[in-house]
């Protein structure tokens, strides 16, 4: 087990491995979503209070729960990359940054659409929306810091560091719901007691967030892998198997 | 079926919700593979240029 471990660190198995599981994860995604949208949007039942404007929860929270997983595995990513400097930690982390931003972006604009019949208004400067679009920019930051800054080892190491002070950020947007109550509803599912929520919600809302989790490291391994390529150009390996592919 | 296309009154909202979503995972997805494509094209040019 620990042996494979250590060669999964190498870029050039890494990089056989993850291409070998994209099409089943790929397969995986497709149904998940499939199952997803039809129970949360054909099965579920409208809720008594927001009608059918609630079903955004199907895309916005499981976006929303990407946004901070992603952000805090690149930070796991970032302090693994500063102790035990892996080489694959930095490519993991650089694949997952567009991602994150993405899901990010996703959050905050199904939010705002789900905000607007809601709330009345697309934006308020509540402390959730706020420390939310925090994580957007700090998502931006790290990919900017790392392109702003030639030498790869520096920039990763600089960039490493952005990750790891920006984790405050990541309780605050969990607890900014309890801590400064106003507009944002506080949590329905990740609470202590029972989750607030009927089951015939709640199951597609679970597999719409796992969808989003299969989804996301499909991408992963496949960004991760025109890392690999990118960083390892100048190895044999990487010549031989670009020569032989027809592109 | 129009009573589902309605989503209660809330169609706009729903639907540009579920929009935007498809829109960002299927431009996640073309992101990846164009970065593949570019990587590999960048490295072969560069590779017959050495040679």
């Amino acid at each position: 087990m620990w042996d494979w471990f250590h060669r999964l660190g190498s870029p050039k198995y890494f990089y056989g491995f993850a291409g070998a599981l994209v099409p089943w994860l790929a397969g995986l995604c497709v149904i998940l979503f499939a199952v997803g949208l039809y129970l949360g949007l054909v099965i579920a039942p409208s809720d008594y209070q927001q009608g059918d404007s609630y079903r955004i929860i199907f895309v916005h929270v499981p976006s929303a729960w990407m946004s901070m997983f992603v952000y805090v595995l690149m930070a796991i990513f970032a302090a693994i990359g500063l102790i035990w400097r892996v080489k694959l930690t930095a490519i993991l982390a650089t694949a997952s940054a567009p991602i994150g931003a993405s899901f990010t972006f996703l959050a905050l604009a199904t939010g705002s659409i789900w905000g607007k019949p809601m709330w009345g208004t697309w934006w308020v400067w509540d402390a959730r929306l706020t420390s939310e679009l925090i994580l957007f920019f700090l998502y931006l930051g790290f990919i900017a810091l790392q392109t702003a800054i030639p030498d790869r080892q520096t920039a990763w190491r600089a960039a490493s560091i952005l990750l790891l002070v920006g984790v405050v950020n990541i309780p605050i947007i969990h607890y900014s719901v309890d801590w400064w109550y106003t507009l944002h509803q506080p949590a329905t599912i990740t609470k202590f007691d029972t989750p607030s929520i009927h089951l015939s919600m709640l199951i597609p809302l679970l597999i719409m967030a796992v969808a989003f989790k299969v989804f996301y490291i499909t991408v992963l391994l496949s960004r991760a892998r025109a890392e690999i390529l990118d960083r390892e150009r100048k190895t044999h390996w990487v010549q031989d198997l670009v020569r032989s592919e027809q592109i | 079926m129009s009573e589902f296309f309605h989503m209660g009154g809330y169609a706009a909202y729903v639907w540009s919700a579920y929009g935007l979503s498809v829109a960002v995972l299927v431009l996640n997805v073309i992101a990846a593979r164009k970065r593949n494509l570019n990587v590999k094209r960048e490295i072969k040019k560069l590779g017959t240029a050495v040679q």
